[in-house]
């Protein structure tokens, strides 16, 4: 029994867990992959993308705001909570405008990534056609919204790590986007810069910096060697940002 | 009035920050980027945040509405649609406006809007935030001829703006007069420990349909760490089919109040707010004279009832258009001056609520309760009801009956007996609790409403044989589409594909694959949204399929059909190249 | 179907570009040698490859490109007519992929900017015969159109993915592209 006070277990996999952490937390340190985007190791949980979300018991929730407790008995690599995922892989590419070929973003994409690492051969549900708002203001930075997740990262990231608060999402239900904390809304008139963490953090080709698109080839990018998997089992934001 | 806690926001000195962008929406007729830095200025808060509020609540708008501005309702009973006439598109032609946009002089503007609250009261609008009930083409017209004249709503007949609360049945909390001042003093004379014994020994539940035990609740909150607490009283009822609360704020206001000021003595709170629908503005200087009314009782502000240590006020701020602020913590965030998308649970309220103090947030009926079980003790309270639903339960019944109105219950009716009072004897289904809440057949209207069987939160639509219940479910896919807060994605994106296959079903072109894809969005939808808004949108659709499936199936395509109307699609084509016959798809 | 295998033992595919730029043909055609080992099983019907102006019965179709304009609508219809298997191949077939860029302007827009006002136009005027198909007011994936038996994502597939795909329906068998191979690009 003893062994069970700071234990929880995935998938039969028993794993310790310290106070305070979320489910997401303890699995990460024990490299137990639990599908995200709207996660970032480092910054404060969202719940949004309900990718993570797993079942405890007979009920569900999302592991990165579900706080770990002992002898919780969690399913998370199973085929409903797999498919259910890759149906909210494809809710999102067709509410954006997600066509890879034409986004600098491809190879480098989380939103991709997860298609693969979930089998998504097609987007299944009828698109949106939604039109959004593009933002070129800034001279160094691209904000096309119409690539958006809502993921709230560039959020987090700008308030939590860069201390500038330059984001914030607008709007209500399908009308949510992401918009500019500047009198003018415009990116240029905001404090955003290239060595922020909001301006790397974006999971798909929302947030570009420019002038760097084609440095790598497509093929020889992230996601064309690594599954997300692997990459998302070392992420965290102080390390991102030690990397510049 | 000074605010006791001046350092922090959203009050400023210009009042609410929702209440600070009315008055902006008011002078100017909608939000400009400039009035937005100006508040954000004032408020001292980041434009984005001023902004996203803006944008995130129905009732603000960033271009200019008309002088005169109309929003109908477009709720199942209440809605511009009277047998078959839509009265809504009668008043746009009548105006020559275009609907959702303000015609070019500026004079009128007309839109939809979720239920308001009237659904005792057939169709129904909004003119400038005040309601006009009982609509028909003649009055229509009448409406038409007095805006083209550009006559004063104040000028308009005051017959057309009454709201009449008919009251069928009545049990504990209506039977009941209440006397100002009386659940106070009985708290003060037995002390907040015994009051909360009451109220637990009540087993008094949540009214709002999720049924917590209120008892625990106050327990909770009065023990929780924190530097001082909150009062919240949910008055934002936006549960389409749901009025109850409309009478109880006009006729019930005193006893709410003090629900609430006992609430206050038994957790420790000093403030208190009711949250005010903005489809219930048109109550506010009502609500303010009750309170006005209590403070020269001595019944809020300092030493209550010459009470050497209780201090208690109650604030007012009215919400702006969004059906999850009735969720209790998007409702928090929207008295903290944010958009209402609900938070992370737990924690929950009762320790980080509103400014993350512990907080109650309760229900008008609820704390209405709470006041009478204080006076009159929790055996009066226990003496109906059922075992795990004691007391009575408000409901609102409207739709197909001859007598819609107010009904209280004890717990444990059943739903025929209620279609039975109502005058609706050969109901072909009810909705209960709203879109959000189930859809019941005739096989199940043994059924009882109370916490164990069918809970609610008081709607109660009736739907006669005529009905068309697939106009119902197109009709509430619609409402969860146009509510969800768009926060997480299973709802943003799983509401506007339910209401894709269901207006495709409707138009005719659906499949047996669309009926498919509607219950593995709507199982998804339920599983893993955020909150209640998704954990309940997709009920209407998955109770259909189960107890209605003729609704969806009864005029199917046998083959696959296109999505979209191809034909459509090519009239733009047609159009620009002027080459009509030449080109068609069916 | 047996009995006209019996007869004629190859499997027939047909193949169209709609509104795609014929890469995924082009990939296709990367077999190389393989294309040999893959004609003694295969017959081509209506396809760029063949010239054959409409499509007969056929035992797989394999469709490039989203649907743009009212031919496209034709000629999806007539291959799902005639292909017991309807194969989505390409971005463009399944998500509309870079011709459906034109879906977030209106059409009017669209004609104006490319044939009145853009830069460098001579001769400006939108074009407008008879002989030229009607546009639909987007581009759409052909799933939006017609049922779809199976996608083979990439921007082109690969020669190999094609193999991947085809080599177990010719088979008999249900096709499942491997994870490694998967990409949108």
């Amino acid at each position: 029994m003893q062994a069970s006070q700071n234990t929880i277990t995935i998938d039969g996999r028993e794993i310790p867990f310290t106070a305070g952490q979320t489910i997401m937390d303890a699995a990460l340190a024990a490299e137990v992959y639990i599908p995200h985007l709207c996660h970032y190791p480092g910054l404060p949980p969202s719940g949004n993308c309900r990718l993570c979300v797993v079942e405890i018991g007979n009920r569900s929730a999302a592991a990165c705001i579900t706080q770990a407790a002992a002898g919780q008995e969690i399913r998370n690599n199973t085929s409903e909570l797999n498919a259910a995922r890759k149906a909210l892989t494809q809710m999102l590419f067709v509410e954006g405008n997600h066509i890879c070929p034409s986004c600098e973003k491809t190879g480098n994409c989380k939103l991709q990534a997860m298609g693969y690492y979930l089998g998504m051969l097609e987007d299944h549900f009828p698109y949106f056609y939604q039109r959004r708002e593009t933002d070129a203001s800034h001279p160094d930075i691209l904000l096309d919204r119409s690539r958006c997740i809502l993921c709230d990262l560039c959020v987090r990231a700008s308030r939590e790590v860069d201390g500038k608060n330059v984001f914030a999402i607008a709007g209500r239900g399908t009308e949510a986007h992401l918009i500019v904390n500047s009198p003018t809304g415009k990116l240029a008139d905001s404090t955003m810069e290239t060595t922020d963490l909001a301006a790397t953090i974006c999971p798909v080709g929302a947030i570009l910096i420019k002038e760097q698109g084609y440095r790598v080839p497509i093929g020889q990018r992230i996601y064309d060697q690594h599954t997300i998997r692997d990459i998302g089992l070392q992420e965290h934001a102080t390390k991102k940002q030690e990397e510049k | 009035m000074a605010n006791p806690y001046p350092h922090k926001y959203p009050d400023s000195r210009s009042g609410h920050l929702l209440h600070r962008l009315y008055a902006l929406q008011e002078q100017f007729l909608h939000i400009s980027p400039e009035s937005v830095q100006q508040v954000a200025a004032e408020f001292n808060v980041p434009v984005s945040q001023v902004a996203s509020v803006v944008e995130f609540y129905s009732f603000f708008y960033t271009q200019p509405r008309g002088r005169f501005h109309i929003l109908f309702s477009n709720c199942t009973s209440c809605g511009y649609l009277l047998q078959e006439q839509n009265l809504m598109l009668m008043l746009c032609q009548q105006l020559q406006v275009t609907l959702g946009k303000t015609r070019q002089d500026g004079l009128i503007s007309i839109d939809e809007t979720s239920c308001i609250g009237m659904c005792d009261h057939g169709a129904s609008l909004l003119v400038n935030g005040v309601p006009i009930t009982g609509l028909n083409p003649d009055r229509i017209a009448q409406i038409a001829r007095r805006i083209a004249t550009e006559t004063p709503v104040a000028d308009w007949p005051t017959e057309w703006f009454a709201v009449h609360d008919t009251v069928h049945q009545r049990n504990l909390l209506l039977a009941e007069q209440f006397v100002s001042g009386s659940a106070l003093q009985r708290a003060f004379d037995q002390g907040a420990e015994s009051t909360l014994t009451a109220i637990l020994q009540s087993g008094l539940r949540g009214r709002g349909g999720a049924g917590f035990d209120t008892g625990k609740k106050w327990q909770f909150c009065r023990e929780a760490p924190g530097e001082t607490r909150y009062v919240v009283c949910n008055a934002d009822e936006g549960e389409p089919g749901t009025f109850k609360d409309r009478l109880l704020l006009h006729d019930h206001a005193d006893a709410l109040f003090e629900g609430m000021a006992v609430c206050a003595f038994i957790i420790g709170a000093e403030k208190g707010f009711v949250y005010l629908r903005g489809e219930y503005r048109y109550l506010l200087p009502h609500l303010h004279a009750a309170l006005k009314g209590r403070r020269k009782q001595g019944l809020l502000e300092q030493h209550i009832l010459g009470h050497a240590h209780f201090h208690f006020d109650i604030e007012i701020v009215v919400g702006a258009g969004a059906y999850i602020c009735g969720e209790e913590s998007a409702l928090i965030e929207s008295l903290e001056g944010k958009p209402g998308i609900p938070r992370i649970r737990p924690p929950f309220p009762v320790t980080h609520g509103y400014l993350n103090q512990p907080t109650v947030v309760n229900n008008v009926e609820t704390l209405i309760a709470a006041a009478h079980i204080t006076v009159h003790g929790s055996a009066w309270f226990k003496s109906v009801g059922t075992e795990k639903s004691s007391g009575s339960k408000i409901l609102s019944v409207s739709g197909d009956c001859q007598l819609p109105g107010i009904y209280e219950y004890p717990f444990g009716v059943t739903i025929q007996q209620v279609l039975d009072d109502c005058g609706a004897q050969n109901a072909r289904a009810v909705q209960i609790g709203g879109p959000a809440g189930r859809l019941i057949g005739a096989a199940d209207f043994h059924h009882a409403i109370s916490f164990e069987d069918v809970s609610t939160g008081g709607s109660f639509l009736v739907f006669g044989q005529q009905r068309d219940l697939l106009a119902i479910h197109c009709n509430f896919a619609h409402f969860f589409a146009h509510e969800s807060c768009g926060f997480c994605v299973p709802c943003r994106v799983g509401t506007q594909l339910l209401k894709c296959h269901v207006d495709k079903i409707a138009n005719g072109r659906g499949t047996a694959q669309d009926i498919a894809e509607m219950k593995q969005i709507g199982q998804l939808i339920e599983r893993h949204s955020h909150c209640g808004l998704g954990h309940t949108a997709a009920n209407h659709v998955l109770d259909g399929l189960q107890h209605f499936p003729q609704t969806f199936t009864a005029n199917l395509q046998q083959h696959f059909t296109a999505r979209f109307d191809l034909d459509q699609a090519l009239e733009d084509a047609r159009q620009i190249t002027q080459r009509d016959a030449a080109a068609h798809l069916d | 179907m047996t009995t006209e295998r019996e007869i004629n033992p190859r499997i027939r595919i047909a193949t169209t570009s709609l509104a795609g730029c014929f890469g995924c043909h082009m990939s296709f055609l990367d077999m190389d040698e393989r294309l040999a080992g893959l004609l003694e099983q295969v017959e081509f019907n209506r396809s760029p490859f063949t010239d054959i102006k409409h499509c007969g019965p056929c035992h797989i179709g394999l469709i490039e490109g989203g649907v743009c304009n009212a031919e496209n609508v034709q000629v999806l219809r007539e291959f799902r007519a005639n292909c017991a298997i309807l194969i989505a191949v390409g971005a463009c077939a399944i998500n509309g992929n870079v011709p459906a860029l034109r879906n977030y302007f209106d059409l009017q827009d669209c004609l104006q900017e490319v044939y009145l006002t853009g830069i460098g136009v001579t001769n400006p005027q939108i074009p407008n015969d008879s002989e030229l198909p009607l546009l639909l007011d987007k581009v759409y994936p052909v799933s939006e159109v017609v049922h779809i038996d199976y996608f083979l994502p990439g921007c082109p597939p690969s020669a190999d993915e094609f193999l991947q795909i085809l080599e177990p329906l010719l088979a008999g068998q249900k096709p499942v592209l491997s994870q490694s191979r998967l990409h949108y690009d």
